[in-house]
This record gives C-alpha cells, sequence and structure tokens, in this order.
C-alpha cells in the first residue's frame, strides 16, 4: 500500500492536527462496472430491458457477495480457504425450505408483511444453521490443518462431501422446490422498466449486508482488529489480541452470512438441491479471484461485475453465458493478476 | 534388467512388493482366473485408474499442486477416441486421430492453465482448476451435436477389439479367445507401459527437481530451476498421461458420456486414491486403484445387503443405503489426510525401514526419493530441515 507513517519530526508533530494520510482509493474497479453497464445498452438495444437486466444482475450480484463475502475474510485473516463453503450455503437453503414450509399460513397470506416475516425467519433459521456449522466445522476441519495449504484444500474439500451427503441423508437427494411467498411474486412496473419484487428485497438485503459490513470493518474496534489482521497477523497476535479466537468469530460469522446467501439463493431459483454448494462453490471462488484474495471491496466489485455479466450473456447469447464469468475472470487476471484490489501482503 | 525397467526405484519393502506382484500378476491373467464380464471390467476399470490416478500423482504427489481438473483432461482424452469414432467410423486411424487430437488439445490446455495461474500460489491453481473444470463438464453437455450431450456417445471400436470377433473357436484355458481379449491386453500392456514411464519420469533429474520444488519452492528457485517452467512441465505431463488414460477407457467401453469421464464424483476417487495408496509413490496408484476399485465394485452390493436389512432403522438405513457411498467415502479420505498422510505404500517403507535398522539408517540420512514416509509438504517446506 501507499500508506506510509514517516518518522515524527518536530515538524510534523506540529502537523500533527492533519488527518492521516489515507492510501488513494483505487477507483478503476468501480470504473469498469460503470463501464460495463453502460456498455451493455448499446448492445441490449432497449432501455427498458437494459433496466430490467441490470437489476436482475444487481441482485444475482449481491447473492453472491452475501456468500462470498465470509469466504474472502477467512482467506484473508488466516489464509484458510475453505473449499467446504458450499455446504454452508446448501444448509442455510434447506432449513429454509423446512421453516418456509412450515411457515405455510405465513407464506400463502397475501399481505406483504406476513410473507417478509416468514422469509425473514427462514433467513434467520438458515444463518442459525450455517453458524454453528461452522463453529463444527471450523473446530473439526480447519482447525487442525492451519498453515498447511495442501491439506486444507483437501480436508475441507472432503468437509463439502460430507456435509452433501449428510443433506441428501437427511432432506433427500432430489429437488425441493422453494416457491416464493404470495406478496413477493412478481413484478412492479415503473413505466415499461418490470422490476421482479424479489430482486428488488435481494438488492436491499445485499445492500444492508454490505452497508453492516462497511460500517463493523471501518467503524468499530473489532474490524479495525480484523483489517490489520488481515494486513498483518502476526502483528496483531504480538500486540496481545487472540487472532484465534477473532478467526473463529469471523469464520462463523462468514458461516452465516453463506446460509443466508443460500436461503436467498434457493428463493432467487426457487428450488433448492443438494448440489447447490458445489455450483455456487464455483462461482464465488470465480468472484474472488477476480477481487483479489482477501479483499472485501473486490468481493463486492467482482460479484456484481459476475452477476451483471451472466445477466447481460444470458440475454445477448445465452450459450456464451455459461462461460461469461471465466471469460471475465481471464481478462481481469491479464490486467491485473493479483485481482481487482489486492490484498498487499499475499 | 528388473532394476532398469522400475528405474531403480524398487518397492523397498517385502509386503509391498508382494502386494504389487499379486497386482500385476491377478491383472495380468484376469481373463483366465476369474471368467465373467463383470470380472474382466473390473479388472480394465482397475487398470485405467492406475494410469489415471499415477498421473495425479505426478502433480499432487511429486509437485505439490492441486488440481481439479484432472478429470477434464481425462475426459477429453475420451471424448477425442469416441467422438473420432462416430466421425469416421470404426478403425485404428480413427483412434489414432481421435488420441492425437486429444493429446494436442490437453497439452495446450494445461499449458496455458498453467502458464497463467501456476506462477501465483498452489490455492489459485486449485481454484481455477475448479472453475475450468466445471465450464468444460458444462461445455461437454451442452454441444450435444459434437459430444452427444448429457446421453454421451456409443460408437463402434476397431474390428480387432470387437466383441464379436473370435480368434479361436475354442476358449483357450477357459478363456474366448476375442475381440474383448485382445481389448483387456492391449489396456494392459499399455497400462504397463505407461507406469513404467511414468516412474522413470519421477527418477529422472527432472523428477527429482519436482520433489525439490515441493518440499522448498523458494530454495528451489535459489538453485536456480523456475519452478513456474517445472510446475507447468509437471501439469502438462499430468494431463497427457490423463489424456492416454481417458482413451484407453472409451476403447474399454465403447462409450463416452459426462457422467463417465467428467463427474466430480470420479475427481475425488483420483484424490482419495491417491491419499490412501500413498502420494508421491507411484506404486501407491497402483495398490490404491486396485483396493479402491474391488471396494466400490464391490462393497456397494453389501452396503445395499445393510441397508435392506436396517430398512426399519430410518436414518440408519439411508446412512448406510448405496447411494451414500459417497459419505463414507469422504469420511474415508478426511480420517486418511489426518491420520493416514504417507498412506499405504509410506507405512509399508516405514515399517520395512524400522525392521532393517542397518540400510535403514543410512536411508534416513539420504531423504528417501520418493517422499517415502513423508507426511504432506508443509508450505514452508521444512520436511527435511533436520536433514540438509
Amino acid at each position: 500500500m501507499t500508506t506510509r507513517t514517516l518518522p515524527t519530526t518536530p515538524a510534523q508533530a506540529a502537523q500533527s492536527a492533519e488527518p492521516v494520510p489515507q492510501a488513494r482509493f483505487d477507483k478503476l474497479p468501480l470504473l469498469l462496472l460503470a463501464g460495463l453497464m453502460l456498455a451493455a445498452l448499446p448492445l441490449i438495444g432497449s432501455a427498458s430491458s437494459w433496466a430490467t437486466l441490470t437489476v436482475a444482475g444487481l441482485a444475482m450480484g449481491l447473492i453472491i457477495f452475501i456468500i462470498a463475502s465470509g469466504l474472502t475474510l477467512v482467506f484473508g485473516l488466516m489464509d484458510v480457504l475453505n473449499f467446504g463453503h458450499g455446504v454452508f450455503i446448501a444448509l442455510g437453503a434447506f432449513v429454509a425450505t423446512t421453516v418456509m414450509g412450515a411457515m405455510g399460513a405465513w407464506t400463502d397470506n397475501p399481505s406483504l408483511l406476513a410473507n417478509l416475516v416468514a422469509v425473514g425467519t427462514a433467513c434467520l433459521a438458515g444463518m442459525l444453521a450455517a453458524a454453528a456449522l461452522g463453529l463444527v466445522f471450523e473446530r473439526v476441519m480447519v482447525r487442525p490443518v492451519y498453515g498447511m495449504h495442501l491439506k486444507q484444500i483437501l480436508i475441507t474439500m472432503g468437509g463439502m462431501i460430507i456435509g452433501e451427503e449428510l443433506i441428501k441423508a437427511v432432506w433427500g437427494p432430489q429437488l425441493i422446490a422453494m416457491p416464493l411467498p404470495e406478496g413477493l411474486r412478481g413484478s412492479l412496473l415503473f413505466g415499461d422498466v418490470a422490476v421482479e419484487k424479489f430482486r428488488l428485497v435481494a438488492v436491499v438485503l445485499g445492500l444492508l449486508v454490505f452497508m453492516a459490513l462497511l460500517l463493523v470493518l471501518n467503524r468499530t474496534k473489532l474490524g479495525l482488529l480484523i483489517r490489520a489482521g488481515v494486513q498483518d497477523r502476526e502483528m496483531v497476535e504480538s500486540l496481545g489480541y487472540r487472532i484465534k479466537r477473532l478467526f473463529v468469530g469471523v469464520f462463523v460469522g462468514g458461516s452465516a452470512l453463506a446460509g443466508l446467501g443460500g436461503v436467498m439463493w434457493g428463493l432467487y431459483q426457487q428450488g433448492v438441491t443438494p448440489q447447490i454448494g458445489g455450483q455456487v462453490n464455483t462461482l464465488i471462488f470465480i468472484v474472488i479471484i477476480i477481487g483479489g484474495l482477501g479483499s472485501t471491496l473486490g468481493c463486492f466489485v467482482g460479484a456484481l461485475a459476475v452477476g451483471l455479466m451472466a445477466n447481460y450473456c444470458g440475454f445477448l447469447a445465452p450459450k456464451v453465458a455459461l462461460f461469461s464469468n471465466i471469460a471475465l475472470m481471464v481478462a481481469v487476471l491479464l490486467w491485473r493478476p493479483q485481482g481487482l484490489y489486492p490484498v498487499t501482503n499475499r | 534388467m528388473f532394476k532398469a525397467l522400475l528405474s531403480h526405484d524398487l518397492p523397498r519393502s517385502k509386503l509391498l512388493a508382494l502386494a504389487l506382484a499379486i497386482a500385476v500378476l491377478g491383472l495380468a491373467f484376469t481373463p483366465f482366473i476369474f471368467p465373467g464380464t463383470k470380472a474382466l471390467n473390473v479388472a480394465a476399470k482397475i487398470m485405467v485408474f492406475i494410469v489415471l490416478v499415477a498421473s495425479y500423482d505426478l502433480l499432487l504427489g511429486y509437485t505439490g499442486i492441486v488440481s481439479f481438473a484432472h478429470t477434464m483432461f481425462f475426459g477429453i482424452g475420451a471424448y477425442g477416441v469416441a467422438i473420432a469414432s462416430t466421425r469416421m467410423g470404426p478403425g485404428w486411424e480413427a483412434v489414432a486421430l481421435g488420441l492425437g487430437g486429444a493429446l494436442l488439445a490437453s497439452l495446450l490446455l494445461s499449458l496455458v492453465i498453467g502458464l497463467f495461474s501456476l506462477r501465483v500460489k498452489a490455492i489459485f491453481f486449485a481454484m481455477i482448476t475448479l472453475a475450468v473444470a466445471s465450464a468444460f463438464m458444462t461445455l461437454a453437455s451442452q454441444l450435444s451435436d459434437f459430444t452427444g450431450g448429457e446421453d454421451g456417445l456409443s460408437f463402434k471400436v476397431p474390428e480387432a477389439l470387437q466383441p464379436g470377433t473370435e480368434y479361436l473357436e475354442e476358449p483357450f484355458l477357459g478363456a474366448s479367445i476375442d475381440g474383448r481379449f485382445l481389448s483387456y491386453y492391449l489396456l494392459f500392456v499399455a497400462t504397463v507401459a505407461l507406469v513404467l514411464l511414468m516412474l522413470r519420469i519421477v527418477n529422472s533429474p527432472f523428477g527429482r527437481v519436482l520433489q525439490a520444488i515441493r518440499e522448498n519452492d523458494f530454495r528451489a528457485e535459489a538453485i536456480g530451476y523456475r519452478s513456474v517452467v517445472y510446475r507447468t512441465l509437471s501439469n502438462v505431463l499430468a494431463a497427457l498421461f490423463a489424456c492416454a488414460a481417458g482413451a484407453l477407457l472409451a476403447l474399454w467401453l465403447r462409450y463416452n458420456g459426462p457422467d463417465t469421464s467428467l463427474a466430480f464424483e470420479l475427481m475425488l476417487d483420483i484424490l482419495l486414491i491417491v491419499v490412501i495408496g500413498g502420494m508421491g509413490t507411484i506404486y501407491g496408484a497402483v495398490i490404491g486403484s486396485v483396493l479402491f476399485v474391488l471396494a466400490q465394485s464391490y462393497l456397494q452390493d453389501l452396503m445395499k445387503l445393510g441397508a435392506d436389512r436396517l430398512v426399519d432403522v430410518p436414518l440408519l438405513s439411508q446412512l448406510i443405503s448405496p447411494d451414500r457411498w459417497l459419505l463414507w467415502l469422504g469420511l474415508l479420505f478426511v480420517l486418511s489426510v489426518y491420520h493416514f498422510p504417507s498412506g499405504i505404500v509410506g507405512r509399508l517403507r516405514l515399517r520395512a525401514m524400522l525392521h532393517e535398522p542397518t540400510t535403514g539408517r543410512s536411508r534416513v540420512g539420504s531423504t528417501p526419493p520418493g517422499g517415502g514416509g513423508g507426511p504432506l509438504p508443509p508450505p514452508g517446506g521444512s520436511v527435511n530441515k533436520e536433514s540438509s
């Protein structure tokens, strides 16, 4: 980074009222995002379909961001790459199907409030289940293999398989439908722009999570410690903070977010299969590679780019859409081999 | 002569040598000892897996790279033969052209992936290969005009290998000498040749550099070996061998589809066999494949039996039904990575070393090639700290 603390000289001490020198904010990736949206407009032609696709892309991107943010933080903080992150997604989604099935009276109710309560409860239940699993997973799977990359990859992959199979044993291997509640079906019309209601909910929720993450990371002591840990783990440890405990917290939080994302993803696809974890896993890997391993902002930009790209390509050339993410990743890596926002010490 | 064939990398354990001899002899005489289609199919699958897993061992065990795209190259090989045979009609030219094209495709693809992502770090490579492999799988099932989509391709092999071709009227020593018989021995010869070739590669100076990079890439680089180049070469070689294994599979099955050669479960099987057999020892691939495929083919029947017995117990019968085979596989995998990192071959060699203290001591000093009983290399590469 460009932040440097120079040795304090009397002259500088006099100027100490001045703000601490900040790293210059790198706007280029954000411009890339805007560029992507603008470039799609003439290709698609009609402004109303462009707006619909953009909202859909943002909704998808934000859901992906919810899922991927935990993974990228865990990697940044502890250098642990969890290939089993998909299990939390699947578990969240499956718990949500059960909860929403049990709350049939609330979901069939035409009142929007009742529907939102049902979705909210499902989200909470999914998050709790995923967080609990995260706690166990961290303890049993990840802790014994700290600092050993090769083993980490193998073990967490094994954990993913076990989790997926257990889910199959409990909920069965087939697709479970996850219909949207009554009040969230259909779309709202703004002029001739049709926006699906659920996508709006997803966008709002995604932005809320993003803001909350930014607030926690930038405005609280906890966030300060996490960011410091990402930059230099040993230094934080030597200052007397138990980074392992912090890490467990981040891992559990990340799992809970993955569970939340899983619920949203299930509702977005209107159905869940046990393979959902594996499918979303590849997507979020692409996202965190694009964003730069360990970077939250990069993860955000990457997720939005992937979501937008998938929707634009799905409209313009459906066959290409399957590879749009890989193409995007290759392009980004050719431009910045470490991802959009590289974390310095990695 | 024998030593030279094995590239002077002997089993170094009597038990291991015995197991290997049983495996090789068993495979060599399967058509005579175990008549019947199922036994022959299982033996052929074992041989395909031996080549496939040994090629993965080149990557994971010897170079210390985790790739999830190994089945992709396996699939390319299988699809190469399948597509060429459907398009050009059965014949040796089709097989040769398909295999050649597949090898070229694997070469280019692995080169690009390697150069692109191996310069950064292992974890990066693992993620990128995972993404590329899943994209390739979608591609294979989407391009249905070309690959037959989800249904796959059934095709005819050259006439000499077709089951209808009879070479002898009477069965010879209980085995009917027909096209299947010939295919089986084609597979056998190819497997032996490829495994010996891989043994040659890992015991060459090139193979030693790969092991040096696995142990400590920083130091290897300091000695003057470009680790990117060596890693990429290792990746390319592994891809080519996997591609050849895929071609063998297609020739044997006379069919190829996404589930037979590209499925992610296959990747898991490979990982498991490498870990159980012993990483960084080509012999581990042989022992592991034999045990694993045998277990897979016959244990599932046993699980079915158990599940039928326990049909009244709700969750337990779910857990041991043959559909949950992967669950137990996953558990076995995790447990063996934790508690059994050097695999069967590593354990046997360690045992042999402890039993012969005189030769054992001299070997400890020189660190047995192939990482013998060595655990998984930690990223810092401190396995051999005390011996250097």
